[in-house]
């Protein structure tokens, strides 16, 4: 089995991040960059399933500007075999990103893909659904369990009222949630060598695909921001306070 | 304009946060529900009923149970074409099948919109909330889930909707329901209850959730959770509230040993009051808490509790 993998380089989690003063915005100049958290959980899960004797190979995908070669290596880092990169230096969204993997499944016929169920910078929680509609292919989003099974796979996945799982006929899809696995670190002597692995670069051109937006962002704005509150000296003055003064108790 | 609800349901009843979403809808136009299911045809009663609702469409079929994603694509793709604007709540069901919606009608999906500026014009947070984005859509349908803590509840009753049933669309074959585990909880559910009571790494086990519990029975509070609480075992994940999680946003939110990382608040913030319990003073949850106390929880809790009467 083919295990295609898509990761995104995001602003990095801890990152207190700051809106342009222009509202056109978010400043990312300068601004410390990493995988998609649940990328890595993505990249992690392929790769024990390849441990596991279930998948032969992990392919790794990214889109967007050249430096997005730097996630695809942390991600042959971890134990991904080879990488591709689909350069292109306007924002994609979800659709567009969607079309460009279609694209390259149709290249590389994988059995299965795997992403993370959404990047923490748009929060859109889009892109492995809407592949699954492109190809034709099932999904099992916010997946907290994968079992394989002779031709379908298993996914326990993380629902509103707490855990449901629905069998999938391979080829399908699985969106990954935090709860699925623990990411590895990459080693040193495993940095050298991802350093060696295969990762071809590719344009959107390649795959004849309109990466036009469909959404036009108009501004990007500071939330509201909170009053600043007060800090009471006891349980009683709390207590007090949520009766009379907010009234919410 | 014509909007379709898809609603959210558990076959007999209609979720809350489908009012929300009539409530978002009714700003765009003319409202008709879907509800699709397996024996649903209680619940297109109840739809029926909300203040507001025009029509209700009841897909009853056995494809449709658990609203497993591929089926319900192609259901909502088959009466998209009436429609200017399809609209779900945010919830795991909604997130699950709204992006196939929209890859099949070749649109943009606008995810978790808090506000709506016209026809083609919607807000959305970005960054785990710490930006918002005013987007505009050139497409000719607009995809939308709706966060529904940024709008308030339809009335579920006055309404007099005509329900009228549509034609099952088949099975994809390619995925079926399993088994579900589903948390069980006498409590108010958590994205919809007035007050909310976390707990964080501060708790300590999950055996020491009972003294939120108790607090939480006073008030009829429903208990929620931070990562860290549910990554350490103490409850399950569907009490997570975060970037990740539920967005919830209460009369009151109190958070107790939750330091008030980026990824929690993005998912309390909006609530209208909130209290913070923590012995650090510095944890950053006091930056957005209305009332702070510094005090042990462990101390603190039962305090609040036996205070409560």
């Amino acid at each position: 089995m083919k295990i295609l993998v898509a990761v995104k380089r995001v602003i990095d989690y801890n990152v207190k991040i700051r809106v342009k003063s222009d509202n056109t915005g978010v400043e990312t100049a300068n601004v410390k960059m990493s995988m998609n958290p649940f990328d890595e959980i993505a990249v992690e899960e392929a790769i024990r399933l390849k441990e596991a004797g279930a998948a032969e190979e992990v392919v790794v995908v990214s889109m967007g500007e050249k430096k997005c070669q730097e996630t695809i290596r942390t991600a042959l880092a971890m134990g991904a075999d080879r990488g591709i990169l689909v350069e292109i230096d306007e924002d994609l969204q979800p659709l567009a990103v969607a079309k460009l993997l279609k694209g390259i499944v149709e290249k590389e016929n994988p059995d299965m893909i795997i992403l993370g169920k959404q990047a923490i910078d748009d929060d859109n929680g889009q892109t492995g659904q809407m592949l699954g509609a492109l190809l034709g292919w099932p999904q099992g989003t916010f997946a907290s369990k994968v079992e394989m099974a002779d031709g379908s796979v298993n996914v326990t996945r993380e629902v509103d009222g707490g855990l449901q799982t629905v069998k999938l006929a391979l080829p399908a899809i699985v969106t990954t949630d935090l709860r699925l696995n623990e990411p590895r670190f990459a080693s040193l002597p495993n940095i050298m060598k991802a350093k060696k692995k295969p990762l071809e670069t590719v344009t959107p051109a390649d795959f004849g695909v309109n990466t036009t937006p469909g959404l036009k962002t108009l501004k990007v704005e500071e939330p509201a921001t909170r009053s600043a509150g007060v800090k009471v000296e006891t349980v009683a003055e709390l207590v007090d306070k949520l009766k009379n003064e907010a009234k919410v108790i | 304009m014509s909007i379709l609800v898809i609603a959210e349901h558990d076959n007999a009843s209609i979720k809350d946060a489908t009012l929300n979403t009539v409530t978002a809808a009714k700003e765009l136009g003319d409202v008709t529900v879907l509800v699709a299911g397996n024996g649903c045809a209680a619940a297109g009663e109840v739809a029926a009923k909300i203040d507001g609702v025009a029509k209700v469409l009841l897909a009853d079929d056995a494809a449709y149970d658990h609203e497993i994603a591929e089926n319900m694509g192609t259901l909502v793709v088959s009466l998209a074409g009436d429609y200017t604007h399809i609209l779900a709540p945010a919830t795991t069901n909604g997130k699950n099948f709204m992006p196939r919606v929209a890859a099949l009608l070749d649109v943009a999906q606008i995810s978790d919109i808090t506000k709506i500026e016209s026809a083609d014009t919607f807000v959305r947070p970005i960054y785990a909330g710490n930006a918002m984005a005013t987007v505009q859509s050139s497409d000719e349908k607009k995809v939308i889930t709706v966060r529904t803590t940024a709008f308030d509840a339809a009335a579920s009753e006055g309404g007099s909707a005509a329900v009228e049933a549509v034609a099952s669309q088949g099975d994809s074959g390619k995925s079926s329901f399993v088994g579900e585990e589903l948390s069980v909880s006498e409590r108010p559910e958590l994205t919809s209850a007035k007050i909310v009571i976390s707990g964080g790494r501060g708790m300590g086990s999950g055996e020491n959730f009972k003294i939120l519990e108790a607090v939480a029975d006073k008030l009829g509070a429903a208990i929620g959770a931070s990562r860290a609480a549910v990554d350490a075992g103490f409850v399950p994940n569907d009490l997570q509230v975060g970037q990740t999680g539920k967005i919830v946003a209460p009369e009151l939110y109190i958070a107790v040993g939750i330091s008030g990382a980026i990824q929690h608040l993005a998912g309390m913030k909006d609530s209208k009051v909130i209290v913070a319990i923590n012995k650090d003073e510095e944890a950053p949850i006091f930056q957005v808490a209305d009332y702070g106390l510094v005090a042990d929880l462990f101390d603190a809790v039962p305090e609040l509790e036996k205070e409560l009467g």
